[in-house]
């Protein structure tokens, strides 16, 4: 019933909004008002006067998302890299924001102040080679600027880095979560073939190699040490993911058959960040950023960022590959080729 | 004003002769399935396009709708979900995640290729190409006409897709597989995606034969005296839009076609190492970055192919109701074909965090920053071109004005996520949704809805209404910005892209007023298309007969009748003596000058 009253309603508003037009055309024509302008001179003024105030109201408007959403964005970077890449967004932020502004200022002051009206001529001018050359020339300069200070920190952010210093591990994504994969005591991961996928091995580690034995497989939320470079492998088992940590800055696709890489420097414990951001329930985490199906909006894992002794003392209780497979699945033989 | 114009290009612009007579006798009564079905004239062809085109815009703008609904109160019931969607799309008017996703990939999908392909460079080029540079139609209607039939027959497609029982495409508009290749993985990658795979065939095939029939036409079908200098930058636009066209989509039909080999035919190209429903896929060795690679070599120049008629569309109507010549005619030029060039040098920005080689991404950092300088070239020149004019806001002026707008406002953005290191942490959030609705979909749509209202006389011989055009574009033009420029901050808390919702963390715990603020923009946005399908179509009927050439343009097409006329010009075809932008030039009565007007004794021509 509510659907056909709607249908009536909304015939009925065509037509009457179909009268009215009728009714004003007709009442321009008797006024005899043939004007033969296609854009009469009062409906240019009209426009031109709500140039400025659009401007302002624009712009108010996003002065007020600046101003009420600001606490809703990230905190600040709790990685290294990441603060860099925060200062090189500001810097950018800047000169695109005067462009922004700056343009549109422009744009709505001259639609505002030359809009047509008796008397006035417009002014045939077709081109300036100067000015030309100062708006193709100084962008060039500032884009000379962006791209090479951006290439700097692209390069530092991707440069390899040597994995004995760092804490190997790997980020195994899967419809619809992540597990999360130590190199445990040698900090080397075992290899793995997607076919010796099991139930009581969903990484398809390869129990052959003697490097996947201390490996240490961790779901739910997995621990990262501070101040200490933690080079990540990314994995997937069936479609793409992307493993997006934006607290850390970071982010890389999981893709299948193949194996990526990030690494990166956590610089404040979530215990540190509780106190900056004044939430007590904060956490670090990371989601999925790369469609994968219908639950792609909550496949998410809980980081945690500790001091060296804790995560230490954290991993130390987590069983490893060795323990929690092989000793009951494994074929003697197998494990005693190594 | 206009009849004077008019008697200038007759008595003294017929400089050649045509097959001008032996038209004459052409005119014998077209049948209704000639004229308006397998019409082989290009005036009608471009309002096939035209119309097919806003129809899959209204559907496009419906879904969007829909998933806002989901994204300001979610879990919320709507009955008109349950209403649209049906029972099992959308159980107690609760939007199902999958369905959700579909309506995501299929707005995407019909918005960048039905409605800002097919339906702006369709029905643009189609009309104004030969009428502005003086052709009597196309190189080849015939192909012209089957350009159009591919292009309907696919949408068909992509629209009958949306009512199947295992629901349409859901991997994204950008069907990365392996999701898109894996009915297991989500139920839209079957017969859904099928679907959509041949009606992107098809659509590429009709976008193929369109294209090379606008270059052909370009090239030579020229008018006397219509030198490459003396085009129009709308044809500029057209023409270049069209040879980007057929260098890329080709590569798409590629991708596609390989895509279609994995998913039937047990190759992999896109496939490797995939364990899923607990079976080792026998695939491997294929990789999904090629999918990627192949993807957005099509996919980057696709973005101009959007943007570059709309801007040249913006060109001309700037120039003619400002009544001032386009500021820097040839800067303009180098500025289109620069971005054509660079458009296809750049597709790699999509891939920083891929695992692409990190050099390879410096590479395409530098060559997608370069693009800055043509656009900025192209945003100062329209500017310089509204100084010390005469203007005259027509809601088409009013449009192009948007249009500069949010081609700043949303391409200042591109700076940000051009920048690998940046990219890191805002690809593929809000952040990038922000990007390119308002500088490609806002942008593009606000130059189509520039050229129909100032086409419209020229299309139907009637004008459309000016009052609801300026409420239309003044209500479009501030939901546009309330709905997009939020997204900035979304994406800045790190909100991915075709999230169902963002209840499941904490850390997007404060966003649901953001996200109900966006929705009630979109709808009033939406609502608002109401003012302009009333306004096209009454006006299609009712409008008030337009003169000759109302908006006192210099252009060809305002100087051919407006009856529907097989051949555009009933005698010979005119001449051309000048460039299309003699407005306001020093020395002359009125303020304009067709470009049929010879030059007079010691005029300079520009």
């Amino acid at each position: 019933m509510i659907t056909l009253l709607t249908y009536v309603a909304v015939i009925l508003g065509i037509i009457a909004i179909a009268r009215l037009v009728k009714v004003y055309e007709l009442s321009v024509t008797l006024k005899g008002n043939q004007d033969e302008d296609a854009v009469t001179d009062s409906d240019t003024k009209f426009n031109a006067r709500l140039m400025l105030p659009f401007l302002l109201a624009f712009f108010a408007f996003c002065i007020y998302l600046i101003y009420s959403y600001k606490d809703n964005l990230l905190p600040e970077s709790a990685s290294e890299h990441g603060v860099e890449i925060d200062t090189l967004f500001n810097f950018n932020l800047i000169i695109i924001g005067i462009v922004f502004v700056a343009v549109n200022i422009l744009l709505f002051y001259f639609a505002f102040k030359y809009y047509s009206r008796k008397g006035l001529k417009a002014t045939y001018f077709a081109h300036s080679t100067k000015l030309e050359m100062i708006w193709t020339i100084v962008p060039a300069l500032f884009l000379a600027v962006i791209i090479i200070y951006g290439l700097a920190v692209w390069n530092k952010i991707t440069s390899p880095i040597d994995s004995n210093k760092a804490v190997v591990m790997e980020l195994f994504a899967e419809q619809f979560k992540w597990t999360a994969r130590y190199g445990g005591v040698d900090n080397v991961l075992g290899e793995s073939n997607y076919k010796l996928t099991a139930d009581m091995n969903p990484l398809a580690i390869d129990s052959t190699d003697k490097h996947a034995w201390d490996d240490k497989i961790v779901g739910g939320e997995f621990h990262i040490p501070v101040n200490k470079v933690v080079l990540m492998y990314f994995r997937s088992k069936d479609v793409l993911h992307s493993a997006y940590m934006p607290h850390f800055r970071a982010q890389m696709n999981c893709v299948p058959g193949m194996k990526t890489e990030f690494h990166f420097t956590p610089t404040i414990t979530t215990a540190e960040m509780r106190e900056k951001t004044n939430n007590p329930d904060f956490d670090y985490v990371l989601l999925c950023n790369k469609i994968c199906g219908a639950t792609h909006w909550n496949m998410q894992m809980k980081i945690v960022v500790e001091s060296e002794a804790d995560y230490n003392k954290w991993l130390a209780e987590q069983k490893t590959f060795k323990e929690k497979n092989m000793a009951q699945n494994m074929p003697e033989s197998k494990v005693a080729i190594n | 004003m206009s009849s004077h114009a008019h008697t200038m290009d007759h008595t003294d612009a017929h400089g050649h002769d045509d097959h001008a007579h032996d038209h004459q006798h052409d005119h014998h009564e077209q049948s209704f399935w000639t004229k308006y079905i397998f019409s082989t004239d290009h005036k009608m062809i471009s309002k096939q396009f035209l119309v097919t085109a806003i129809f899959m815009g209204i559907v496009a703008m419906m879904l969007s709708i829909f998933f806002r609904l989901q994204l300001a109160w979610p879990g919320q019931s709507f009955s008109m979900l349950e209403y649209f969607l049906g029972k099992k799309w959308a159980p107690n008017g609760v939007l199902d995640p999958n369905m959700y996703l579909a309506l995501v990939t299929i707005h995407g999908t019909i918005m960048v290729f039905f409605v800002l392909t097919g339906g702006l460079s369709g029905t643009f080029s189609n009309l104004l190409i030969p009428l502005q540079i003086g052709a009597r139609d196309m190189a080849s209607g015939f192909l012209n006409m089957l350009s159009f039939w591919f292009f309907a027959v696919s949408s068909l497609i992509m629209f009958y897709s949306m009512f199947i029982e295992t629901g349409p495409a859901s991997a994204g508009w950008t069907i990365y597989p392996p999701l898109s290749a894996l009915e297991e993985a989500i139920p839209g990658s079957g017969l859904g995606m099928t679907l959509w795979l041949v009606s992107m065939t098809l659509f590429v095939a009709g976008s193929l034969l369109g294209s090379i029939n606008y270059i052909v036409t370009v090239l030579n079908l020229r008018t006397k005296g219509m030198t490459m200098t003396r085009l129009p930058l709308t044809i500029w636009a057209f023409f270049v839009t069209a040879i980007l066209g057929v260098l890329s989509f080709p590569v798409l039909f590629a991708a596609v076609l390989l895509l279609i080999f994995d998913r039937s035919f047990g190759t992999s190209f896109y496939l490797s190492d995939i364990f899923i429903s607990g079976q080792a896929m026998e695939q491997t060795g294929g990789s999904p970055v090629l999918f990627q690679h192949l993807f957005w070599f099509l996919g980057h120049p696709e973005v101009y192919i959007v943007l570059l008629p709309a801007l040249g569309i913006t060109s001309e109507v700037i120039s003619t109701m400002s009544r001032k010549p386009i500021f820097g005619y040839r800067a303009m030029i180098g500025s289109i074909l620069a971005i054509g060039f660079l458009s296809f040098i750049v597709w790699g920005h999509h891939m920083f965090i891929t695992g692409m080689n990190p050099f390879l991404g410096s590479v395409f950092v530098f060559t997608t920053l370069l693009i800055a300088i043509p656009s900025a070239v192209k945003a100062f020149n329209y500017i310089t071109t509204l100084w010390k004019g005469n203007l005259k806001f027509s809601p088409a002026m009013l449009f192009a004005i948007g249009l500069v707008s949010t081609f700043v406002t949303g391409g200042v953005t591109g700076i940000i996520l051009a920048d690998s290191a940046l990219d890191i942490n805002v690809h593929d959030t809000y952040f990038v949704v922000a990007h390119f609705h308002i500088v490609m979909g806002a942008s593009a749509i606000f130059g189509m809805f520039c050229g129909i209202y100032h086409w419209f006389p020229r299309m139907f011989g009637r004008m459309m209404n000016n009052k609801l055009g300026y409420a239309h574009f003044w209500i479009t033009f501030i939901a546009v910005y309330g709905v997009f420029f939020p997204m900035h901050f979304i994406g800045l808390t790190g909100v991915p892209r075709r999230y169902y919702s963002n209840e499941a963390f904490a850390l997007f715990q404060n966003l649901q007023s953001i996200n109900i603020l966006i929705t009630v923009f979109a709808i009033i946005g939406a609502l608002a298309q109401g003012l302009f399908l009333f306004n096209f179509f009454y006006s299609m009927y009712r409008g008030k007969i337009s003169i000759q050439n109302p908006w006192q343009s210099n252009t060809l097409e305002w100087d051919a009748p407006v009856e529907h006329l097989h051949g555009n010009w009933p005698g010979e075809l005119p001449t051309v003596h000048r460039w299309p932008y003699d407005y306001s030039k020093p020395d002359k009565d009125v303020d304009f000058v067709p470009q049929t007007v010879p030059l007079s004794a010691g005029e300079e021509e520009h």
